[in-house]
């Protein structure tokens, strides 16, 4: 699919104000990413449909959905929507529900049926009422109902927000299954940096309802990960490319530079994303080689920020972007300047994916 | 003491009535109640009165009101007479009119109540699955007010069947054409046969209590089944 | 407190001078009312009217309904009072004699010869209750008419409604009381008949005093005052005659 294009100027109210001119692109999930109040629902609405906006202008995959006052009705837009809250229909049962996407279904071959059924754990489920489900049932039968009708575009609104933490770790994989499996474009809105960083693949950071900064999670896991003031971290996307089993290890390639990393089963080709936390990456002069550290990284001071009892420094290195949180007594002990050319030793980091 | 053959006749003709009306008044009164539950207009304050009126006029004005509206000289009179249907005031149809006018809010309220209750999510669940306005109004609309129309269907009919006032005014008291059962019991208080008044007002008495029994229980269901949710 | 006082004290008076509280059959309303105006003038006695259907009147009265006089569209109602032992023994008494008219807005009466000819609907009062209605069936029985105009009857339920239906034009004719066309003692419309007093048994309107009333100065001075040439000639100004008198 091609890339989306999207350009409005929405007044929601009287403080708010929602403008923003951008392309996504037609593939993968893009997460929307934001506080609360930031206009990621708006803006999603206003793909759907659901939140008229006059003389505005969206483009999705070559087809005009909107340009200026002519525009396609909800329901003649091929898209599939999750809603924040479970919004099935209550006088259906789950397989009512899921019959009423089918009926409609757009042309073209999707995920077929007994897959999608199988692939969000719902076969059992089939001939309950929405009301005996549980919330995290009610949305993997709305996230099935969605696919079925064979979108073109997926949105999901916070899918996860009305879950508890322990069955959104359980949903999560679910939906990452999910992302392996879709052809089409996702547009997934979230507050959570957890969920943003396991799922999106491009990232639109929206601000009080301007465009904050997009890019890949990679690109922008500096901006992604000073946004958590109480564990920075940050991104990197990577593939497997060697393994070795005498060591327990694999070895795999972020952007141009080769990092180590434990082996837990990963094969050879398998794309994997890194989340470090800034706490788990120390800085030095020299390069160390007499250390047990596997992974080292020359890198470039890009920025020093005092962040209360710490110092956070933007890195970038050939490998992409880090950020390194250090005590105040290191930074004056390197005397860290903008420019300056060190080493990044990676303590640990997690697959996040 | 026995029903006489004039108050079985009045007995059919209400039922007769009841049921002619309460069938029209779901079809005036669904597209009503539905623009009235989504519409943001200003006209909706003035319509919503309008079909409210008649729960604060007395009868008998109304009553009044219709008969010289459907007069020679009213303007339903006159489209009436235009359409070559003649005069409606003491005819079976005019009955159908005046009671439809009489009894519409109480068709149009539970059918707004249920359909407000539905909410803006569902409809825009459909839409995303590719419904037409129409399919969203017959696939989820529909069903998911069918305690309204439950409600709404029995009030109507009852209503109708205890309504005097306006059927007194427009009806002109014609056995088997306008005599209803109220306007029977009316008669027979009027002409102090009491005992008749009484078998008819009882059989009324019954009918109505085991009315407002099935809305109660009708009512109780759904808020059940809101409670689960 | 002193509010109090002034309420209870208020209440205390309004109950001393209760008013004399008198029922009325609708068709006799307007002439009671101007009497009633008159005589609280002239006695200082408070009088309220309760204007309505004999027959529910009656109703109301046999299950204790606080009325001191009763004036009655008919005969039978009183005396359904007066056998119930509700009413004053003999307390039972004309006070007014209907008359009927026949009433065609728009088209001339032709003295009833309309009766014969092709009108939609004819107007009358329910004869089962009214007078007034079981006097327009004997005229039409008189006639030879009672078969051929059943079928196009609407009838009211009181002679007000009757006359409803007439002044709407929902009915092109109808029977109706001589006292509903009358304003300040002359006919209000040309399209009348007034039907010949021999073609119908006499409407005689009757009164009763309710029970334990008659010890009261008011109800012994209304009633006075009703007959009083003044309230007389109110009376027929609108169209009744009085008993003992010339019709």
């Amino acid at each position: 699919m091609d890339k989306i294009e999207i350009s409005l100027d929405l007044q929601l109210s009287k403080q708010f104000n929602l403008a923003l001119d951008c392309v996504l692109p037609g593939k993968g999930i893009t997460g929307i990413f934001g506080h609360s109040g930031s206009g990621k629902t708006s803006l999603l609405r206003f793909i759907a449909g659901l939140q008229p906006c006059a003389g505005a202008s969206l483009t999705v995959a070559g087809q005009i959905w909107q340009q200026g006052k002519q525009k396609l009705a909800v329901h003649q837009r091929p898209l599939g929507y999750v809603f924040q809250e479970a919004s099935l229909f209550a006088h259906l049962t789950v397989q009512g529900n899921l019959d009423y996407a089918r009926k409609r279904a757009w042309p073209g071959t999707g995920i077929p049926y007994p897959q999608i059924v199988e692939l969000l754990g719902i076969d059992g489920l089939l001939r309950q009422l929405p009301d005996a489900l549980s919330g995290g049932e009610r949305q993997r039968v709305a996230i099935a109902r969605a696919l079925l009708i064979n979108p073109s575009l997926l949105l999901m609104d916070e899918p996860l927000a009305s879950l508890d933490e322990k069955r959104k770790q359980e949903f999560l994989p679910y939906l990452h299954n999910l992302h392996q499996e879709l052809a089409i474009p996702v547009l997934y809105v979230t507050h959570s940096l957890a969920e943003l960083t396991r799922l999106a693949d491009y990232v639109l950071m929206l601000e009080q309802g301007k465009l904050k900064a997009q890019g890949s999670i990679a690109e922008l896991s500096r901006q992604l990960g000073l946004a958590d003031p109480d564990a920075p971290f940050c991104v990197l996307d990577a593939v497997v490319t060697a393994s070795h089993p005498q060591w327990h290890l694999v070895s795999a390639q972020s952007q141009s530079a080769s990092l180590w990393l434990p082996d837990s089963g990963l094969k050879v080709g398998e794309p994997l994303r890194l989340h470090i936390l800034a706490r788990d990456i120390s800085l030095s002069l020299g390069n160390h080689n007499d250390s047990s550290i596997l992974n080292r990284l020359p890198a470039r001071v890009e920025s020093v920020n005092t962040v209360q009892d710490a110092v956070m420094v933007e890195l970038s290195s050939n490998a992409g972007a880090l950020l390194a949180k250090i005590s105040l007594r290191s930074a004056e002990h390197l005397h860290l300047q903008v420019g300056q050319s060190l080493f990044a030793q990676i303590k640990s980091m997690a697959l996040s994916r | 003491m026995p029903l006489s053959n004039d108050d079985l006749a009045a007995i059919w003709l209400t039922l007769k009535l009841a049921s002619t009306v309460t069938v029209i008044l779901l079809l005036i009164g669904t597209p009503i109640a539905w623009w009235l539950s989504q519409t943001t207009s200003w006209f909706k304050r003035p319509v919503a009165a309008l079909v409210a009126l008649p729960l604060v006029l007395p009868p008998t004005v109304i009553g009044f009101y219709l008969l010289v509206a459907m007069g020679p000289q009213g303007p339903i009179g006159q489209f009436t007479q235009w359409f070559g249907l003649g005069l409606l005031p003491f005819t079976f149809w005019g009955l159908v009119v005046g009671s439809v006018f009489y009894s519409l809010p109480f068709v149009v309220q539970p059918l707004y109540n249920a359909m407000t209750a539905i909410g803006l999510r569902p409809l825009e669940v459909a839409a995303t699955l590719r419904a037409s306005p129409w399919d969203r109004f017959i696939t989820v609309v529909l069903p998911l007010s069918r305690p309204g129309f439950i409600t709404a269907a029995v009030l109507g009919f009852a209503h109708t069947v205890g309504e005097f006032g306006v059927v007194l005014m427009i009806g002109g008291n014609i056995p088997a054409e306008t005599r209803l059962v109220s306007v029977q019991i009316y008669d027979h208080v009027e002409a102090l046969q009491y005992s008749q008044a009484h078998s008819l007002s009882a059989l009324m008495l019954v009918f109505s209590f085991i009315v407002l029994l099935l809305v109660q229980g009708v009512s109780r269901q759904n808020t059940q089944r809101k409670g689960h949710g | 407190m002193r509010a109090l006082v002034a309420l209870l004290a208020l209440i205390f008076i309004s109950a001393q001078a209760e008013p004399l509280k008198v029922a009325v059959a609708s068709n006799f309303a307007a002439p009671m009312q101007a009497i009633a105006d008159e005589f609280e003038k002239q006695s200082g006695y408070p009088v309220s009217l309760a204007l309505g259907a004999s027959g529910k009147f009656v109703a109301q009265i046999t299950h204790g309904a606080p009325f001191h006089l009763f004036f009655s569209a008919d005969q039978s109602k009183p005396k359904a009072l007066l056998d119930a032992g509700i009413a004053q023994a003999g307390s039972q008494q004309t006070y007014a004699i209907g008359k009927l008219v026949l009433w065609s807005p728009g088209q001339d009466p032709q003295q009833g010869k309309i009766l014969n000819g092709p009108y939609r609907k004819l107007a009358l009062a329910n004869p089962r209750l009214a007078p007034y209605g079981s006097a327009a069936v004997s005229v039409l029985t008189q006639l030879n008419l009672l078969h051929s105009s059943k079928t196009r009857w609407v009838q009211g339920e009181n002679i007000a409604q009757t006359y409803q239906f007439v002044q709407s034009g929902n009915a092109e004719l109808g029977f109706v009381a001589l006292s509903q066309l009358m304003h300040n003692g002359a006919l209000d419309t040309q399209h009348t008949w007034l039907v010949p007093s021999h073609l119908y048994p006499p409407i005689y309107q009757d009164r009763v005093v309710i029970r334990d009333a008659h010890e009261r100065a008011d109800t012994q001075a209304f009633l006075t005052f009703l007959q009083s040439p003044y309230a007389e000639q109110i009376i027929r100004s609108f169209g009744y005659a009085l008993p003992g008198q010339n019709q």
